[in-house]
């Protein structure tokens, strides 16, 4: 928005004072709440009140108030991180699903990137994250290197694999293109599980995270208070999400993110306009990749433990239902996609065992009832300056 | 050199079922432009099936032939059905969204059949004999032993296949076939009923993994819930690899991977292993020096 328009509108900011503050409730009594009953009766609230928000408008007022109040958004999603983990400060499962979500939603924001922006098909998301977690076992069992560096080094590798899969990625196209990522996930699987020097189907242990100094098997005290060790991984996988939520956005708000839409849309259309549609499939694929392979060490970190099971081919389809259940291309879709995935399955003991065949359902009714996902893309305004 | 009829044989063996899945893809291809990827546990719904058919027979006391004959029709029965499901009412209303959510929908039609069969088949997590329904024993060639009931399968397969070339580029049906795949508008205009031609085709291409899972039982005499997953996936690859919607390219692809895992398998004996590693790696740089298929597709982009 013009700053004419900021003076000539004043947008209420209630909306989105109502709308973090109803998203951390939400957050906290899911993860807290463990009788089965109350907590069917908590997501039916929950999904209730999403309900009527988007069909009243409530929705749309929230858009607005943010996008005229970014940084007043930024800081309140902020206290509100800090107020939900003060909650959970010693449910130490509660914290760990909250940074396993976080860890996926960042995964998927890579994948936004490229099958949402760019177009490319990945469905090996979960194979890159691997590449990311055995790096950091492998280093890990060396020694020596800083884990901000290992880390780091997990994102690198997956670029380096990734970079060996960018001629037939860019050569082929739709279906073909499926197939190249498809084998490669495939592929991973087979290769680890018959590998001794990586440990075989059993896998690897590798030791916790400690960055300059701040151990992360440690609990932290704090003001008198004792906050588990797996708060941790809640802030630095938090830490990691918020960046790579900016990023993605400042991505998509610059002619970059206009650049990725013309190559997904038209490749003729943008080779016409003097676009390198190579240069940009590359970027986009690159760019993913390392965040899967950074977010595939902080995983392989925090568990402590590493096996070929962790990284199979359904994990990489459970990546890429979660962007398409979020709505394909928005990356404020991921959050509460990765939150329904990962937590509901562990939360609800009775679909625990289901769980492959709850998202498999849930999956087909949202691509047959509302193929645009939970929260759809909006088609990108060029023009507001002109029209305001 | 004993081993080297043993390799062919199995080599013919495996390249017969992943032919004949990679066929089902590309007939799927063909007529409706999509992937359906469920095409792997259909296939093992099919053997489910046949298992099933094989036990209830046996407690009627029928004859072994007889407990072949009926395993072998239930399980292309089911799977036609399914298949033929699927397309009604899970392919056709999303005909026209785009290849990826189509692609993710038949992933996730698959992983659901293949859960249920994990979940609700009794003892459905461990792997499943099948019973030794042919005729036992084999003959030596020399040095090489050649197993009766695989030069069965083997036959029976390449039988299929023709079987089904035939439906597609002789009989009326297949003509219909051949018209919606390509032309649909034209060819509704010209009194094909669309509505039906597509849930038949699916029905055909169904029968052939429900088939190929029979041959996949009686061979390996042992079924799991996962088969499917991996032989859609080798499948998927053979089709791309022969080019979509080109029978012979299948078929070719189907016989092309088995023929790699094969070699891996008899030159580095070590390595056996990673049979399927090599075999993906060759392939990704199949797709790459050829980004449409051996046989390609014909037609070039229009602006």
């Amino acid at each position: 928005m013009t700053p004419t328009s900021r003076t000539l509108v004043r947008v209420p900011v209630w909306p989105l004072f109502v709308a973090v503050a109803f998203a951390a409730v939400a957050l906290t009594a899911l993860v807290l709440i463990e009788n089965q009953r109350w907590l069917g009766a908590a997501l039916a609230i929950t999904a209730a009140v999403c309900f009527c928000a988007a069909r009243f408008g409530g929705v749309a007022a929230m858009e607005v108030a943010a996008s005229e109040n970014p940084w007043l958004l930024r800081g309140l999603i902020m206290v509100a991180s800090l107020a939900v983990i003060f909650v959970l400060r010693d449910d130490n499962f509660g914290l760990l699903m909250l940074a396993t979500v976080l860890i996926y939603a960042t995964i998927c924001l890579g994948l936004t990137v490229q099958m949402g922006y760019a177009g490319l098909t990945n469905f090996a998301a979960a194979a890159f994250a691997g590449t990311g977690g055995y790096t950091a076992a492998m280093l890990g069992q060396q020694g020596g290197l800083p884990d901000a560096l290992v880390l780091v080094c997990g994102g690198l590798v997956a670029v380096f694999i990734g970079s060996l899969l960018i001629l037939p990625v860019l050569r082929t196209r739709g279906h073909y293109g499926a197939l190249t990522t498809m084998a490669f996930g495939v592929m991973f699987n087979v290769f680890l599980d018959a590998n001794d020097f990586f440990g075989g189907p059993q896998g690897l242990k590798l030791p916790g995270i400690n960055l300059f100094g701040w151990d992360f098997t440690n609990d932290i005290h704090i003001f008198g208070l004792v906050l588990s060790s797996y708060v941790n991984y809640v802030i630095l996988t938090g830490i990691l999400t918020a960046l790579a939520m900016i990023f993605v956005g400042l991505l998509d708000r610059s002619w970059v993110g206009v650049w990725f839409d013309v190559v997904r849309l038209d490749e003729t259309a943008a080779s016409v306009f003097g676009l390198k549609i190579a240069y940009w499939k590359v970027l986009a694929f690159t760019l993913g990749n390392f965040l899967a392979g950074l977010m595939g060490a902080v995983y392989a970190k925090m568990t402590g433990f590493i096996a070929p099971a962790n990284f199979t081919f359904g994990d990489s389809l459970v990546m890429v239902s979660i962007v398409i259940l979020g709505g394909i291309g928005n990356r404020w879709g991921v959050l509460p996609a990765a939150l329904i995935v990962v937590l509901l399955p562990e939360k609800l003991q009775f679909i625990q065992e289901y769980r492959l065949i709850f998202y498999a359902v849930l999956v087909i009714a949202i691509l047959t009832m509302r193929p645009d996902g939970l929260v759809a893309r909006r088609v990108r305004k060029l023009h507001t300056e002109a029209s305001a | 050199m004993g081993m080297i009829g043993q390799h062919l044989l199995n080599g013919l063996m495996q390249g017969t079922i992943y032919g004949l899945v990679a066929m089902g893809f590309t007939i799927f291809f063909g007529v409706m432009n999509v992937i359906k990827f469920s095409h792997g546990d259909v296939l093992t719904l099919g053997a489910f099936g046949g298992l099933v058919a094989v036990w209830a027979a046996n407690a009627l006391g029928l004859s072994v032939p007889l407990q072949f004959i009926v395993a072998l029709c239930v399980a292309m029965a089911l799977t036609a059905v399914v298949g033929a499901g699927i397309s009604h009412f899970l392919i056709m209303p999303l005909r026209n969204a785009p290849p990826l959510n189509m692609l993710l929908m038949t992933m996730m039609v698959g992983t659901a059949i293949r859960e249920a069969i994990r979940l609700f088949f009794p003892n459905g997590t461990n792997p499943q004999r099948f019973p030794e329904l042919l005729p036992a024993g084999g003959f030596n060639i020399g040095p090489s032993f050649f197993r009766t009931d695989a030069i069965i399968l083997i036959i029976a397969g390449a039988a299929s296949i023709g079987a089904v070339y035939w439906i597609i580029n002789h009989s009326k049906f297949g003509l219909a076939m051949r018209a919606v795949a390509e032309d649909t508008e034209t060819a509704r205009v010209m009194g094909i009923n669309f509505g039906r031609i597509i849930p038949l085709t699916f029905a055909l291409g169904s029968i052939t993994a429900g088939f190929a899972g029979m041959i996949y039982a009686l061979y390996y005499s042992e079924i799991n819930y996962s088969m499917g997953l991996l032989l859609a996936v080798i499948g998927f690859t053979a089709a791309i690899v022969g080019g979509l919607g080109n029978i012979w390219g299948a078929i070719i692809g189907g016989y092309l991977f088995a023929g790699l895992q094969t070699f891996v398998v008899a030159a580095i004996p070590s390595m056996s292993d990673y049979k399927n590693v090599f075999a993906f790696v060759l392939i990704i740089v199949l797709i790459t020096w050829r980004p449409t298929g051996l046989l390609a597709e014909r037609g070039s982009e229009r602006v």
